[in-house]
């Protein structure tokens, strides 16, 4: 793998920037594999790259039925944040904005992580009673947080309207300086480049049909559109789609799949700083680095595998933007489009071992996990190499649901991503 | 915009008047006390999250009302029928006939 370097950059213009080689091969699936990762989104991706440089585990194979990052990480709004209520997930984001912070240098590829922070609005008595809640909790698990008066909202965000006479008044926000945005396609591609450095292959156009299981029950491999792959481990990671795969080893999850939405405007000039979510009227907002402001919807209210997602919700979204940014009514959208997200009960995710020996999942992060990307693959690599979960996702187990422990965020975000 | 059936109020009207109410069919406990975590686990939480035909429950709030049952394609978003809460569940192979003519129509 050739490394990018201000010098490479100045070399490669030398000759047009024309023959700059392919970042990874298009590999064809071995027979048999120490480690097979369905789904070659961020998680997936991240997961192998962190079992073949933090757990020697090479071997490795990551099966996509479409193209690489073509899920929901290359179509998610990018909010990277950690400000969550409950400990289990305060420590998880946080660890994966740990990981956010040194990931280009890390990966040697530009994910274009940019803390400019995330602002939530409080509109309602409620708002500023849960917000601050939920600030003095971050406080407590060392979690950056802070509450902020509706002016200083202003002063970090000019188009927001403060006035007293909006719909929705604002009465302050949280705010977390930490979090930020990060390039979707980046993270895909780093995390591709890097693990494929190290010797994992990367099988795209490959759907994986089924999970074959063993006489003793064990994982024995998977089927897919080029034949059976034989491998003793195997790391499900496939966001919407993965209800269906794991049903084919006979464990049925506690999820639903959502159509969620969000959109683009025509490129600006930076007029937006920063990224602001209002759960109340339900809309989040940033600006891209190419210009765009990006927006993100809803859920549908119905189960859905369209990928596409109703009218209505962005309807009320643009109206919800209009209402709290008005020099942005004028704005024209440019396109829409929909991801599936998985969605469970308690709104946490599940990561971990399942009742198959040899079958391990990462499912369940719904409308919020591209924040959480190298967090995610970090602990599944972890948890898949030692056939024992890292103890920072060792409570978003399956069993929860059974015992009763449950995650609840769902309870302290109204809007979950 | 889903256009949606009412079998109450025999009229096909926009989504806009309806809430999802999940999967359809999940019966109650008969007798909860003899229901084990696992069973509990099942019933509360364990869904099909059918990739193709799903059971689920309809309401039309803004109408009549009342809960109904339905069979969509969750794939094309597609509903094949609706039908009264209550009434057993349809022949999944005579609707998808009845379907697959419409679409060569
Ligand atoms: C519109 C939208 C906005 C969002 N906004 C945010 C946000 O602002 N912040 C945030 O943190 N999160 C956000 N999310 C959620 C976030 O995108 C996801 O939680 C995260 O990207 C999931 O990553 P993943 O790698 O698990 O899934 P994906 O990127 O979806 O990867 C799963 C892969 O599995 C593959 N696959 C599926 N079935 C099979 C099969 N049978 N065989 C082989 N491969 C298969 C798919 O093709 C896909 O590439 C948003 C999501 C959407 C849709
Ligand atoms: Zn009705």
């Amino acid at each position: 793998m050739a490394r990018f370097s201000a010098f490479s950059l100045m070399r490669h213009a030398l000759t047009g920037h024309r023959d700059w080689p392919a970042q990874w091969p298009d590999a064809e699936p071995k027979a048999e594999y120490d480690v097979i990762v369905v789904g070659a989104g961020g998680h997936g991706l991240a997961a192998a790259y962190y079992l073949a440089k933090e757990h020697g585990v090479t071997n490795v194979c990551v099966l996509d039925k479409g193209w690489l990052g073509g899920g929901n990480t290359g179509r998610n709004t990018t909010i990277v944040r950690s400000n969550y209520l409950y400990d289990e997930s305060a420590k998880l984001y946080d660890h994966a904005i740990d990981l956010w912070d040194g990931l280009s240098q890390d990966l040697n590829y530009n994910v274009m992580f940019s803390q400019r922070g995330v602002m939530m609005l409080a509109h309602t008595v409620h708002d500023v009673q849960s917000f601050q809640r939920h600030i003095h909790a971050n406080r407590l698990n060392g979690v950056d947080n802070l509450w902020i008066s509706k002016e200083r909202a202003k002063e970090i965000c000019p188009p927001l309207n403060i006035s007293p006479d909006a719909r929705y008044p604002v009465l302050g926000a949280a705010w977390q300086q930490r979090a930020g945005t990060a390039r979707h396609d980046a993270v895909a591609w780093g995390y591709a480049r890097a693990a494929a450095a190290r010797g994992v292959d990367i099988v795209q156009n490959c759907p994986v049909t089924a999970i074959r299981r063993g006489p003793d029950g064990a994982v024995e491999g998977v089927e897919t559109a080029k034949g059976f792959i034989k491998a003793k481990k195997v790391a499900v990671s496939a966001a919407g789609h993965t209800s269906v795969i794991m049903e084919s080893a006979g464990v049925r999850l506690p999820l639903e799949s959502f159509p969620l939405q969000a959109l683009v405007s025509e490129p600006v000039k930076p007029v937006f700083p920063c990224v602001v979510m209002s759960n109340t009227v339900h809309a989040y907002i940033s600006q891209s680095d190419k210009g765009e402001l990006v927006i993100g919807s809803g859920t549908d209210q119905y189960t859905s595998y369209s990928q596409r997602g109703g009218l209505p919700l962005i309807e009320h979204t643009v109206a919800a933007i209009c209402e709290m940014f008005p020099v942005f009514r004028r704005m024209r959208m440019l396109r829409k489009w929909g991801g599936i997200v998985d969605v469970t009960p308690d709104r946490s995710a599940i990561l971990g071992k399942t009742p198959v020996p040899g079958l391990y999942v990462n499912c369940g992060w719904g409308t919020g996990g591209f924040k959480v990307t190298p967090g995610a693959g970090h602990t599944l690599a972890h948890t898949v190499a030692r056939d024992e979960p890292h103890p920072l996702n060792a409570p978003f187990t399956l069993e929860r649901f059974t015992t009763g422990r449950l995650i609840d965020e769902a309870a302290a975000a109204a809007v979950a991503h | 915009m889903l256009l949606i059936h009412c079998p109450y109020c025999a009229a096909t009207l926009p989504e806009l008047e309806f809430a999802y109410a999940g999967e359809a069919h999940i019966a109650r406990p008969a007798d909860p006390s003899t229901f084990s975590d696992e069973q509990w686990r099942d019933f509360l939480f364990i869904r099909t999250n059918a990739r193709g035909l799903h059971f689920e429950r309809w309401r039309h709030v803004h109408g009549c009302g009342r809960f109904f049952n339905a069979v969509r394609d969750t794939v094309s978003d597609k509903f094949l029928t609706t039908y009264k809460a209550g009434e057993p569940k349809p022949e999944l192979e005579a609707l998808l006939k009845a379907a697959g003519k419409d679409a060569a129509e």
